[in-house]
């Protein structure tokens, strides 16, 4: 290399040149990328900057919200059905734990934390939250778990004690199917309702009253716009709307009644239904047996809900909108109204009841509860001494049309409740409808089954009671409530109805004559609920015994050699004061055999709504009644 | 009265004392501008962390000194060392890749004792400029075919160990420190052209060869919003921050990308995001005219330089400068892919600060050294 040189021959000029052209080029090259960049900085900072300034806010901001107290359900009477409650939870903001194992470890000395806990915690944390949202890991700490938490909390990172308010329902099973329940909100139920105000909230309400009210008790949900990090961390608050309180309700239900109902089941499953015949206000919705709505409100445990789901006594299922029953024998008023309506009975024309009915001379033999027959009766004594024979006929004479028409002004065959939901139509058959289910026409021995309400008739117990109050009114139908007071104004009702329609008769005096007959259940000296006598007030009524199962033609019913489950069910109709009617029960026991039970149970109500007649353990509900 | 300003400014930049402690009046006072300005976006950047300002004023202290110092030492002394200098710094350098101690999965320092530890491919950045030009320095320019494959040949072998170690920046900015040597001393356009048509064959060749995960960078680059929390977060963060500057930002210390974290390594290579944020595009302007006064009294020096050797290397120390600069705010602004570079003399931190300093002092080495005409 050394010996190339070539210095002596080397144009120093040249090469100077040459090399400050090129130093010359490196400057139009730095000049003409200077210019790329800041042509870059214009096309982000001026001519996509609303873009980037947007998307800077998007980063910044988040909306949080604060779950507002969730309104309070009170009774008729001031009794508080569903409350809240303040808890303490454990919490834990997993960004913060360095160490999962050992925070386990650690408070497992402390406290008892269940492996299902564990997992339902390990759950939730796979699902989506925002950064540094806490995570409930056990809710409900006693004061002694709080207590030895608290002195040890500085040691565990992540871990913290929050207060919330949680619902709690003070009684329990009784009221269940009434009042529902709030439970943890699921992604189902995140598709009807805002997300972002049920962010942060606990539970949502799920059956009941807590589902249908579900907006008016939730209230709105408190925003806030808050600046956070990048980490999620709130650094400050920017913008912020407090929580509007969820609405009170105030219920027509009498909790005191409810349970003192609940209870007089005894051992029976069964239902109970009272209403304000002036009001169409329930008194007492009642389906037994119940269930501890608390179970549900943080998550019931597969284990309870599978007990509650497997037991053959379905606690879960309302009874008292979805149960199907055949009215039975408290059909009876109705049909006999019905026959006066249009012209087929009257209250002067007598009829010979023989042990059974039949349609043709040599055909089938319809039978009278009664074997030996009730001999010369009237309408009025067929309600007396509950005459099948007189409604097999009277039935048969109608058609079903009549029947049907008159029976839906009752609310029969169709869902009526303004604020539940889940209510069954029960049937109400037609011809039109048997065609349509069973492409076959309606015979007469149809009808007769449906003149003793058998037959292909079902009813609920909702429906029974709200027929019965449109009896003891007179005639005014009102739609069956469950709410008063919605937040301390009168309940109004989106669907428009919640006014009565008045049920017109040709002849209005036939609503005295029926509640009249039905006075006489009670008090005549053959009246199928002699046992209800001596009240200080008038009770009209009507019982009934259903079939389970249909006898044959010569089949004797013998309860003793009957399965329990084969029983008949009873059913007693009633309300009072027979004149002025403040009350009206529709009562059942399933596989109840006698309808004794229930009309004891009814007069017991009775008394106890209209004298204040409670047994002392009751007193608990009495709230303070000053209005 | 403006005339007698100017009068007295020229008189002031051209006074003796300023050749006699080897100090370039006008490049010291573009530098300072940066500087200056460069700690009020790090004291924004840091979020407002005094303690970290003053380790990077420390640094800049020492980096002033170092220039200093360099710049008492005439070129041809450098000239002399340079290829001594080249073959021990490469020496180091087989030794990092033997013996290197690492941090963050790359192996980079050399420990000395004392607990001190040493990055020698930074001080290649200075070294491999001068050992091209000291190549050049006594042979006829432009160089032919065989002096070009002998400079390429002296330029892999460093690159490939920084690469390895691995610091792709690093490797990168070595590679072109020396290839502007090569350019300045009048590579001719043709082969210039002709790399320019082989690029993309050389870049499929390299897609054969790349790792997935590599391959995988490339795309996140070439689409940031296909990996929105992962590669892509930094790219999509620091244009939102730009973006939502706008023209005149959001105010000092009121960027809310920067402030509230968004921003990945605000202090360090995105820093200028910080400033495009806080001051718009304004403040971005304003600190780019910065840097183009000091490239430009660099090229300056550079083409008035007495010799070969002092003009190559002043001309190639200038444009790796720019080099620097151009990459970290392409790269912040998303034009280009991210490679670890910091912004010269802004960004916090890191053994740069020093080697970019010692760059300056040997700019004002060559420029207070000349002998007067």
């Amino acid at each position: 290399m050394v010996s190339r040189r070539h210095q002596n021959f080397r144009n120093y000029r040249q090469e100077q040149k040459l090399t400050q052209r090129r130093v010359f080029a490196s400057a139009l090259f730095v000049l003409l990328l200077a210019v790329v960049l800041i042509a870059r900085l214009f096309y982000l900072q001026v001519i996509e900057h609303q873009l980037y300034q947007t998307k800077a806010d998007d980063n910044r901001v988040m909306l949080v919200t604060e779950p507002p107290p969730r309104g309070l359900i009170y009774d008729r009477n001031g009794v508080v059905l569903a409350d809240n409650r303040p808890i303490h939870s454990l919490t834990v903001i997993p960004e913060r734990v360095s160490n999962f194992p050992r925070l386990q470890q650690m408070l497992s000395g402390i406290i008892d934390i269940s492996d299902s806990e564990w997992e339902d915690f390990d759950d939730r944390l796979k699902e989506y939250r925002r950064p540094y949202q806490s995570l409930t890991l056990k809710s409900q700490l006693t004061d002694e778990e709080w207590a030895r938490i608290s002195v040890d909390l500085y040691k565990l990172d992540g871990v913290q004690v929050e207060a919330q308010l949680t619902r709690y329902y003070p009684f329990g099973e009784a009221f269940a199917h009434a009042i529902g329940y709030v439970g943890r909100i699921t992604s189902k139920d995140l598709e009807r309702v805002d997300r972002q105000a049920y962010q942060g909230a606990l539970f949502i309400g799920k059956t009941g009253v807590e589902g249908f009210y579900e907006k008016t008790l939730f209230g709105e949900a408190g925003l806030s716009k808050v600046e956070v990090n990048a980490r999620g961390r709130i650094m400050s608050e920017l913008e912020r709307q407090n929580p509007t309180p969820g609405k009170d309700l105030y219920l027509y239900l009498d909790a005191r009644l409810q349970q003192y109902a609940y209870d007089l089941l005894g051992d029976y499953t069964g239902s109970v239904v009272a209403i304000d015949p002036t009001t169409g206000g329930i008194l007492a919705l009642v389906s037994k047996p119940g269930y501890d709505p608390n179970l549900f409100v943080r998550g019931i445990s597969v284990k309870n809900y599978a007990l509650l789901r497997q037991s053959k006594k379905l606690p879960l299922f309302n009874r008292a909108l979805r149960g199907g029953y055949p009215p039975a024998s408290t059909i009876k008023p109705f049909m006999g109204l019905a026959g006066l309506e249009y012209g087929f009975a009257s209250w002067t024309e007598r009829y010979f009841a023989k042990g059974y009915y039949q349609i043709n001379p040599d055909g089938r033999r319809y039978r009278d509860w009664k074997r030996t027959g009730h001999g010369w009766i009237n309408l009025e004594r067929s309600i007396i001494e509950s005459v099948d024979t007189y409604y097999y006929q009277l039935a048969n004479k109608m058609g079903i049309t009549p029947i049907h028409n008159f029976l839906t002004r009752f609310g029969f065959g169709q869902s009526n409740l303004l604020d539940l939901y889940g209510e069954s139509n029960g049937l109400l058959p037609s011809s039109e409808w048997k065609k349509a289910k069973y492409r076959e026409p309606w015979y007469s021995g149809d009808s007769v089954n449906v003149g003793i309400g058998q037959g292909f008739m079902v009813a609920t117990p909702l429906q029974m009671a709200s027929a019965t109050s449109a009896l003891a009114s007179k005639g005014h139908y009102f739609y069956p409530r469950m709410t008063q007071l919605i937040g301390g104004q009168p309940a109004e009702f989106e669907n428009g109805l919640g006014d009565e329609h008045d049920i017109v008769l040709k002849d209005q005096r036939n609503w005295d004559r029926m509640t009249d007959a039905m006075r006489k259940v009670i008090t005549d000296s053959q009246g199928t609920a002699r046992r209800l006598q001596g009240t200080e007030y008038d009770i009209a009524g009507k019982t009934g015994t259903g079939q389970v199962f249909s006898l044959q033609e010569d089949e004797e019913y013998d309860s003793e050699k009957l399965e329990k489950r084969l029983h008949d069910h009873a059913l007693f109709i009633g309300f009072a004061p027979a004149k002025i009617p403040k009350i009206a029960v529709f009562a059942i026991f399933e596989n109840g055999g006698s309808s004794s039970k229930p009309a004891d149970l009814t007069g017991q109500l009775f008394n106890a709504y209209l004298h204040d007649d409670y047994p002392e353990r009751y007193d608990y509900l009495k709230g303070n009644k000053n209005d | 009265m403006t005339d007698s300003f100017y009068r007295r400014a020229v008189s002031f930049t051209n006074a003796r004392l300023w050749k006699l402690v080897h100090i370039d009046v006008l490049l010291m006072g573009s530098l300072l501008l940066l500087i200056g300005g460069g700690l009020f976006i790090l004291y924004s950047a840091s979020g407002q962390n005094v303690a970290m300002v003053e380790r990077q004023v420390f640094r800049l202290a020492i980096g002033l000194l170092v220039c200093l110092a360099l710049a008492q030492l005439p070129p041809k002394y450098m000239r002399r060392a340079s290829p001594a200098l080249f073959i021990f710094i490469t020496v180091l350098l087989i030794g990092v890749l033997l013996f290197g101690v690492g941090a963050k999965g790359a192996q980079r320092w050399l420990a000395l004792p004392g607990g001190l530890r040493f990055q020698p491919s930074e001080i290649m950045k200075i070294v491999m400029p001068m050992m091209i030009a000291w190549y050049f320095s006594d042979r006829h320019l432009p160089p032919n075919l065989k002096h070009i494959l002998t400079v390429l040949s002296l330029i892999v072998l460093p690159v490939l160990i920084i690469a390895k170690q691995p610091d792709l920046g690093t490797a990168l900015l070595v590679a072109v420190s020396g290839i502007f040597v090569l350019f300045l001393a009048g590579l001719r356009w043709r082969y210039i052209l002709g790399a320019a048509a082989l690029a993309p064959i050389a870049g499929y060749a390299l897609w054969q060869f790349m790792h997935d995960y590599q391959r995988q960078r490339v795309l996140t680059f070439l689409n940031p919003e296909s990996d929105p929390l992962g590669a892509g977060w930094n790219i999509i963060q620091s244009k939102t921050a730009i973006g939502s500057g706008g023209l005149y930002g959001k105010g000092w210390l009121e960027g809310t990308q920067a402030q509230l974290d968004f921003l990945p390594e605000s202090h360090t290579d995105f820093i200028i995001a910080v400033l495009a944020e806080e001051f718009g595009m304004l403040g971005c302007s304003i600190l780019i005219l910065a840097y183009l006064l000091v490239i430009a009294r660099g090229l300056y020096i550079s083409a008035t330089a007495a010799d070969n050797y002092a003009r190559l290397l002043a001309g190639s120390l200038t444009l790796t400068f720019f080099v620097y600069m151009f990459v970290n705010i392409g790269m912040v602004s998303g034009i280009l892919p991210v490679v670890g570079v910091p912004l010269p003399l802004v960004s916090y931190g890191g053994t740069s600060i020093i080697t970019i300093m010692a760059t300056f002092g040997i700019l004002m080495s060559i420029q207070t050294h000349k002998k007067a005409r």
